[in-house]
């Protein structure tokens, strides 16, 4: 069983900190929410673990299976098990998803090694099947001209065909209309289990609805200052984050 | 600029990719390995009236082809460079250090087995044999100034056609070849097409009879040995009434300290309802002066594209075109420009319509990376007085990284309102966020940045023959692969 600790992690982007010393251990088999208002650093959060060369970390430590990935590169961490669902995924002009995904499983192979096109060809197949996506989709350019449900359905997509150690799921949730929410959802839940820890940041209570967490943690301006489980999440909906902004001034004073 | 790299050794790269995937194209990434050769014939260095003289001399040509040169190496000594709008790194070039001609004999050999061995080495190396069983008509290997091996199909001369180097063309068919030969593109159309009609030497003749359509493609090979060379192929291609050709030529040279120039001449004439595509994958070495002339007449109902890949030198200056001579004739180019660090592409395509009712075509992508320089030049003539004339031009700038740098020139002149053009330019970046988006799937850098680029020409690589569009990702592959600091 995997698992990736975050220690007392900082992360400045510019020479502003944006995240201020946070730790979280997320264990194979464990969905932990994190939620906040936005502009709290979550997307930060994410991008810092997998790797976005515009962020700094300035100190703390983030190991995956008790080794620290913090001196790779972007693409050595993906390889590592680490994935990110993108708040806003990037197009990539003339490149299919199929291929796309060809490639980044290529990559993950010894020198010398081919991908077995018919094999891949029927897990894509199989995956897309689970995830309800049709099979026209794969031949569409990532994410060129996509509503932003369709991206979110392409993250999940490549998230099942890649299987990860840890995925950090940045805000999938937004952009979905009810159908779409529950198909990615059912998605992310048929692919839970042991050898897959899931960081689900979200601003809505509504997807923890459908994928029901162990943990839900609040961030608040760069750390995370209340956690608890699914009850929390309720609790938030109901009394909205200045609640907690309240309890933290109270706390302070 | 990369730095100079032993050429007599063996090096890693070009061992490789012979062996990786001899399947696949004619293997240009291998290019960077040269043999020491003694030569037969050497013209020396420099450029005088005894250069030509010697030329002539050892190809044994008829007085008229001498006298044409001669006359061609006067206008090239009168005419100015033309920095007035190109680069004036064109000034580096100097006439009087280059070599103008180097062969080991004027006469291919029909087999393999009677060239050389070290010429046929270097084929054996960059896979030229192993294609011509597989899927080629003909071949036409040159190696400096001559072809060492010219060849084609028994089935395909049994219907006629005929594929030899221009030495052979002009002695043997003076005929057939005299009559368009410096007639597509006189001697002083530029400075550098009267260069090459000065001391031109090797590149294709070929003739296609009327009705007949060769079902492989012939293919040319252009190898660049020796150091501070020029070599000045001239091909000149004509498909008669109602016939089909299809024309493959690729180009190596290994990386040397000094600069090389590659100065070209293609001239190409498709008669009535003929159909010539022209294919160029190119991978010079990072200092070779790349700078070739071509251009095609298109009579009634004919139909002549280039499609031309543009990969490494120093300096490429090409502007494919093609006059459209005849009613309802069709010209199109599709031209890929790869800037690399310390690259400059300028590019372009050139459409003269001359008749009612014809079409024009022009899609050209280019991508600069780093340093790198990708200019676009067209120029689309459509006089007052003809109708029913269409052109459609669409430019697109891939840029890699903040340096680098793209320009577009495109001239459009139509006068008259019984024509219509169309005109689209657009200009994108790969940016950090996309690699970073790839990367985080798995890629590496260069493998992300290679990607990028490959989806940014796969539209136009889609409709290239099988075995050129892998080869073509296989040269981005190793040029992104390389970029990456
Ligand atoms: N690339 C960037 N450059 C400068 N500031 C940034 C950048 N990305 C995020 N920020 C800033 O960092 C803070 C946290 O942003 P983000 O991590 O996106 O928050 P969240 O995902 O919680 O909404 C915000 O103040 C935002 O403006
Ligand atoms: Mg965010």
């Amino acid at each position: 069983m995997s698992q990736l600790e975050i220690k007392n992690l900082h992360v400045s982007i510019a020479d502003k900190e944006i995240v201020k010393g946070l730790s979280l251990t997320i264990k194979g088999g464990e969905v932990h929410a994190i939620m906040g208002p936005n502009g709290t650093g979550k997307s930060t959060l994410s991008k810092a673990i997998a790797g976005h060369p515009d962020y700094t970390i300035t100190s703390g430590e983030v190991l995956l299976d008790g080794v620290s990935i913090l001196e790779k590169e972007a693409d050595e961490r993906a390889r590592a098990g680490i994935f990110l669902a993108f708040q806003y995924p990037s197009e990539i002009p003339g490149v299919s998803i199929a291929n796309f995904l060809r490639a980044a499983l290529q990559a993950r192979l010894a020198d010398g090694e081919e991908i077995d096109a018919s094999g891949y060809y029927k897990r894509l197949y199989a995956k897309m099947d689970l995830l309800k996506i049709d099979r026209k989709f794969t031949s569409r350019a990532v994410n060129d001209g996509f509503s932003g449900g369709e991206k979110k359905r392409c993250e999940i997509l490549q998230m099942a065909m890649l299987e990860p150690k840890v995925a950090l799921m940045d805000e999938t949730d937004s952009g979905l209309d009810i159908d779409a929410l529950r198909i990615v959802a059912d998605g992310v839940n048929t692919m839970r289990g042991p050898g897959l820890g899931v960081l689900l940041i979200t601003h809505y209570q509504r997807l923890l609805d459908y994928i029901v967490p162990d943990y839900v943690h609040v961030m608040y301006d760069g750390r995370i200052v209340k956690s608890g489980d699914k009850t929390l999440a309720h609790e938030l909906e109901a009394k909205g984050y200045d609640w907690i902004k309240k309890e933290l001034a109270t706390a302070k004073a | 600029m990369k730095p100079p790299t032993e050429t007599d050794i063996l090096s890693d790269s070009a061992e490789t990719g012979v062996m990786e995937n001899p399947a696949v194209g004619i293997d240009q990434s291998a290019g960077n390995f040269s043999y020491k050769m003694e030569y037969a014939f050497d013209a020396g260095t420099g450029l005088s009236e005894d250069t030509i003289r010697y030329i002539s001399s050892v190809k044994k040509e008829a007085p008229w082809i001498l006298e044409f040169r001669l006359k061609a190496l006067k206008k090239f000594f009168s005419m100015p460079m033309p920095t007035h709008w190109a680069t004036k790194d064109l000034e580096n070039i100097d006439f009087q250090k280059i070599r103008y001609y180097l062969s080991q004999g004027q006469k291919p050999k029909r087999t393999w087995d009677e060239v050389p061995d070290d010429i046929k080495k270097t084929f054996e190396r960059l896979g030229i044999p192993e294609q011509e069983r597989k899927f080629l008509a003909g071949v036409e290997a040159q190696f400096d100034s001559e072809a060492a091996y010219s060849n084609i199909k028994e089935i395909v001369s049994k219907q006629g056609v005929i594929f030899v180097n221009s030495t052979e063309g002009l002695r043997e068919h003076p005929e057939l070849f005299k009559k368009f030969f410096g007639k597509v593109i006189p001697t002083g159309d530029n400075k550098f097409s009267a260069l090459n009609s000065a001391v031109f030497s090797g590149g294709s003749f070929i003739y296609v009879p009327p009705g007949v359509k060769v079902a492989q493609p012939l293919q040319a090979y252009f190898r660049i040995n020796a150091e501070n060379f020029g070599q000045f192929e001239r091909t000149l291609i004509i498909a008669d009434e109602g016939s089909e050709v299809v024309y493959m030529e690729g180009c190596t040279a290994p990386k040397f300290s000094t600069s090389t120039l590659h100065s070209a001449v293609v001239e190409l004439v498709a008669l009535k309802g003929a159909k010539i595509q022209y294919i160029t994958v190119q991978n010079w070495a990072n200092n070779v002066f790349n700078l070739v002339t071509k251009r095609g007449i298109a009579h009634e109902d004919a139909e002549i594209k280039w499609i031309d890949c543009n990969i490494g030198s120093r300096l490429t200056m090409k502007y494919p075109g093609v006059v459209l001579k005849g009613e309802r004739a069709r010209g199109e180019v599709i031209s890929i420009a790869l800037a690399n660090d310390g690259q400059h592409q300028d590019t372009g395509a050139k459409m003269v319509h001359a008749a009612n009712n014809t079409t024009s075509n022009i899609v050209a992508k280019s991508i600069s990376v780093g340093q790198g320089r990708s200019t676009y030049r067209g120029v689309v003539h459509i006089p007052k007085h003809l109708k029913g004339c269409k052109n459609n031009t669409e430019c697109d700038a891939l840029l890699i990284n903040t340096n680098s740098r793209t320009d577009t020139y495109p001239a459009i002149s139509v006068r008259g309102d019984k024509n219509s053009t169309q005109h689209e330019a657009s200009v994108s970046k790969v940016s950090e966020d996309m690699i970073f988006y790839m990367q985080q799937r798995g890629l590496t850098e260069g493998q992300a940045m290679s990607l990028a680029v490959n989806g940014f020409i796969n539209d136009l690589a889609r409709q290239f023959p099988m075995e050129y569009s892998v080869e073509l990702k296989r040269l981005i592959d190793l040029e992104m692969e390389g970029s990456v600091g």
